[in-house]
């Protein structure tokens, strides 16, 4: 076990190596200048674009400027955002809290919902519930998230009154975030009400996260499930009589889920790519804002820095993955 | 069973009255973004000034809120030497700076806080100067450096501005975002912890509301400041509400999750009329959108033609599509809101007739050129692809071939500046202080040749007078230069002006005395809400 570790470990180096010149040299491949974006119509004289130039470091060769840069992430250092001026790892850990919590939320209602629904839809195959399921999921995945939410917006928050239109936790309550979590910190609180505000400020950003996510694990689910539904242990199982839910949940769910588990491990990055648009929709302050708006104003040191960061933490993820799968199969272990 | 569903029920009551409710007292501002800090002068963003300066900061003068008067603000008096080089102003007394949790002032603003608000921009020895990475880019860009000589402590109440050379418009360019006067004592005491950054994150000022906590991307807290010396705000909260989303803004409008939003999309402007609900104010921008020549290069070096060129756009068409209506046809540099526009100025009339024969006239035929169309939204030019096409095919129609071009914006706003560029540029401009010079000068005067000036346009004429209104003191004569620097560009037309964008300002019913800012703010001392 110590030597697969130390071969996993082993591929984490390069690999963290790669996404530093990979993030790197990104934002500078793209077009545009960072300090004409900032000065805007107004512009900038030659000799203070000369000075800015100097003062940001951007008149180094870039093998220099990279160098520093990975000198700095060395020391746990990954610069100032070039806009607001304050440290890189700051904002992103100020601001992760909210991407998580939202993904977390998403990805347990689609698991939750998914599931269920595409083993009912398999077991009840070419009937009406699994027409209309499979149609509802066709939709789900190819519908618009922008569109979603403002439709979703407009009849349950506008229309109906039931949930809030966009943000985190109602203005009333106001309170130190001790972990970031408002689910959690609202708690905390002890603020009368403050948990049922949280709570109803995920309703709409939750259900319009999860929509793709819900459709992919339902669709792959009932695919998986039917397949598994022809094997011959599963014909055996009710051969000898055993009650339709034991032969659904025992015997062929747990089979089908070995491919429903891969998916859903996969759709972390769907869910962070949906994250982008569903933070912007409800004004939800979580990091996939925060990079597409460093993106366009070419926040040099906040795109880098947000992207090693997000990496590393998939990484880390992917790790930890590969270390339990090591742990449970012992082929993986000695392969 | 039962007892979740009654359980779902109350929390699901609780939901609802939490998420609709707003605390008596509280004004709720669905703002367009986040702000980038605290300390106006770090920034140039407009977004990022309603959050700090507009908020927390007084400056030595003011505009009158609506207007783009000055009005005494921390200076209560001001006198200016006869040679135009000396601005003396006298401190108000008794003004309070915020006491917060994490800062209690000792002692009332005096003239140490205006020359260190000034200095620390200013001075590179001075030990703000480079915290916060600041490049104080507003300061430099108005000239600040090369203009004050000094700025001398006559007593403690009393400070004097000793400048280069004489500037008519040194009293609206102190009370600009820029020039908001900060706290030295503050200031002092967070360089001597060890974390002079807060003075950017954590805002000390003098202003209508006092800083209580920002929540990234999330939410601005203030609380009035109940020692304001103006009196306290009307209202004892405000909330900046970040909601970058317009249609989003528009909904939360509707909820009543806040009071009022800037910024709506235009195809929402018909329906917000209609609502009982909401009341939808509306003013000119203090801005210009223009299509600004290469005057430098043939044929477009000849006034003629680019008058010719002026006479064969349909501005209304662009108002009506480019717009949807919220814009008003420009015939002069400086929108209508500003001092000295010159309204008896007649514009090019929309001809394509008469375009054609002025051309051949000028001996231009088979004339192909460029049209350069921005990448990026503006108030000025909502839709600058769209205008150019528009554009593109009114010069169609008179003989001109004309071919659409973009860049990505910092590209864009380089390359444009070049005195050799090939074509027309789609640009614009939105007031900084409410001075005819922040446009006349900045966009047309010949200092500006190869930067700012895309029409690379240098006449004698017009640099002449807008140099004189710079060194007069006495508005009417001011205002007659600038009028008839107005009529040689006209006369000219190194630019075509398009058009004054309309800002529409939706508010809830219960929002009074709210003013929209003619410089593009959004201020709210003066509002209540009932």
């Amino acid at each position: 076990m110590l030597s697969f570790l130390l071969r996993r470990l082993l591929t984490f180096v390069p690999t963290f190596f790669g996404v530093t010149v990979v993030s790197f040299l990104f934002i500078r491949l793209l077009p545009g200048d960072p300090i004409l974006l900032l000065a805007g119509e107004r512009g900038v004289g030659e000799e203070r674009y000369a000075e800015l130039i100097k003062q940001f470091g951007f008149d180094q060769p870039i093998w220099k400027q990279y160098l520093d840069y990975l000198w700095g992430v060395m020391q746990g250092d990954l610069g100032n955002s070039f806009v607001t001026k304050k440290p890189v790892v700051t904002e992103f850990f100020a601001l992760f809290p909210a991407t998580l919590e939202l993904s977390i939320c998403a990805i347990i209602l689609a698991i939750v919902v998914g599931i269920p629904a595409g083993v009912i839809a398999a077991v009840n195959r070419g009937k009406f519930f699994d027409q209309a399921l499979m149609t509802g999921a066709l939709i789900g995945y190819s519908m618009p998230i922008f569109w979603w939410a403002l439709l979703l917006i407009i009849v349950f928050s506008s229309g109906l009154g039931w949930t809030p239109v966009s943000g985190r936790i109602s203005f009333l309550y106001f309170f130190d975030e001790a972990t970031g979590f408002m689910l959690i910190d609202s708690l905390l609180s002890g603020q009368k009400g403050a948990f049922a505000s949280a709570v109803s400020h995920l309703i709409l950003p939750t259900i319009v996260l999860a929509t793709i996510p819900l459709a992919v694990i339902a669709r792959q689910t009932r695919s998986a499930m039917l397949e598994v539904l022809g094997e011959d242990y599963v014909r055996t199982a009710k051969a000898k009589g055993l009650s339709p839910l034991r032969v659904n949940g025992q015997h062929a769910l747990r089979n089908a889920l070995i491919p429903v588990v891969t998916v859903i491990g996969l759709l972390v990055g769907t869910l962070l790519a949906g994250a982008i648009l569903t933070e912007t929709i409800f004004s939800w302050p979580g990091i996939g804002k925060w990079m597409v708006d460093s993106i366009f104003r070419r926040d040099y040191q906040v795109v880098q820095g947000g992207l090693l960061l997000i990496a590393s933490i998939i990484m880390i993820v992917n790790l930890t993955v590969d270390l339990l799968y090591g742990w449970i199969n012992p082929k993986i272990r000695k392969g | 069973m039962k007892k979740q569903f009654k359980l779902a029920g109350i929390a699901a009551a609780a939901m609802m009255t939490a998420s609709t409710a707003m605390a008596a007292g509280t004004l709720v501002y669905c703002s367009e973004g986040s702000p980038e800090g605290f300390d106006a002068a770090l920034y140039t963003s407009g977004t990022t000034f309603d959050a700090s300066s507009k908020a927390i900061y007084s400056r030595l003068t003011e505009f009158e809120t609506g207007t783009t008067n000055i009005i005494p603000g921390l200076a209560e008096s001001w006198s200016v030497s006869d040679d135009g080089l000396e601005y003396t102003f006298n401190l108000r007394p008794g003004v309070k700076f915020h006491s917060t949790e994490y800062f209690t002032p000792s002692r009332d603003m005096n003239a140490d806080d205006v020359i260190f608000t000034f200095e620390r921009q200013g001075n590179e020895a001075n030990p703000y100067n480079q915290v916060s990475g600041g490049t104080w880019e507003y300061y430099n860009g108005m000239s600040m450096p090369s203009l004050i000589k000094e700025i001398v402590k006559v007593d403690d109440m009393t400070v004097k501005f000793v400048l280069n050379r004489p500037e008519a418009p040194m009293v609206s360019n102190l009370a600009m975002d820029f020039a908001s006067v900060v706290s030295k004592e503050y200031a002092d005491a967070m360089l001597a912890a060890g974390t002079p950054e807060n003075v950017n994150q954590q805002p000390i000022g003098t202003g209508p509301f006092q800083f209580v906590g920002y929540q990234k991307d999330a939410v601005v807290r203030y609380a009035a400041n109940p020692s304001f010396f103006r009196g306290k705000a009307d209202v004892d909260n405000l909330i900046f509400a970040i909601t970058p989303d317009a249609a989003v803004r528009y909904q939360k409008l509707k909820a009543g999750e806040c009071h009022v939003m800037p910024y709506p999309n235009p195809a929402d402007v018909d329906a917000m009329r209609a609502d009982a609900d909401i009341n939808l104010t509306e003013q000119e921008g203090l801005n210009v959108g223009y299509l600004a020549y290469n005057s430098m290069v043939a044929p477009f070096d000849k006034p003629e033609v680019r008058k010719a060129l002026n006479m064969a756009i349909n501005k209304q068409a662009i108002i009506d599509v480019v717009f949807q209506g919220a814009g008003k046809i420009a015939k002069n540099p400086i929108p209508p809101t500003i001092w000295s526009y010159n309204d008896a100025i007649v514009d090019d009339p929309y001809d394509p007739v008469k375009s054609k024969e002025m051309l051949a006239a000028a001996g231009v035929s088979d004339l192909s050129m460029k049209i350069w169309a921005m990448p990026v939204q503006r108030p000025y030019n909502p839709n600058a692809r769209r205008m150019a096409e528009l554009i593109q095919e009114d010069f169609g129609k008179v003989g001109v071939q004309a071919e659409v071009v973009s860049y990505e914006w910092g590209e864009y706003l380089s390359r444009s500046k070049d005195k050799d560029r090939d074509g027309a540029v789609l640009l614009g401009w939105t007031g900084d202080n409410g001075d005819p010079d922040n446009f006349l000068a900045v966009l047309l005067g010949c200092d500006g040749v190869g930067g700012s000036n895309r029409a690379q346009w240098c006449n004698d004429e017009f640099q002449a007078l807008i140099v004189e209104a710079k060194q007069e003191s006495d508005p009417a004569k001011r205002t007659a230069l600038y009028e008839q620097a107005q009529v040689v560009f006209k006369e000219q037309a190194p630019w075509a002006t398009i058009a004054h964008s309309i800002v529409h300002m939706p508010l809830r019913n219960e929002v009074k005395g709210y003013k929209i800012d003619p410089l593009g703010g959004h201020i709210f001392y003066g509002v209540s809400v009932e």
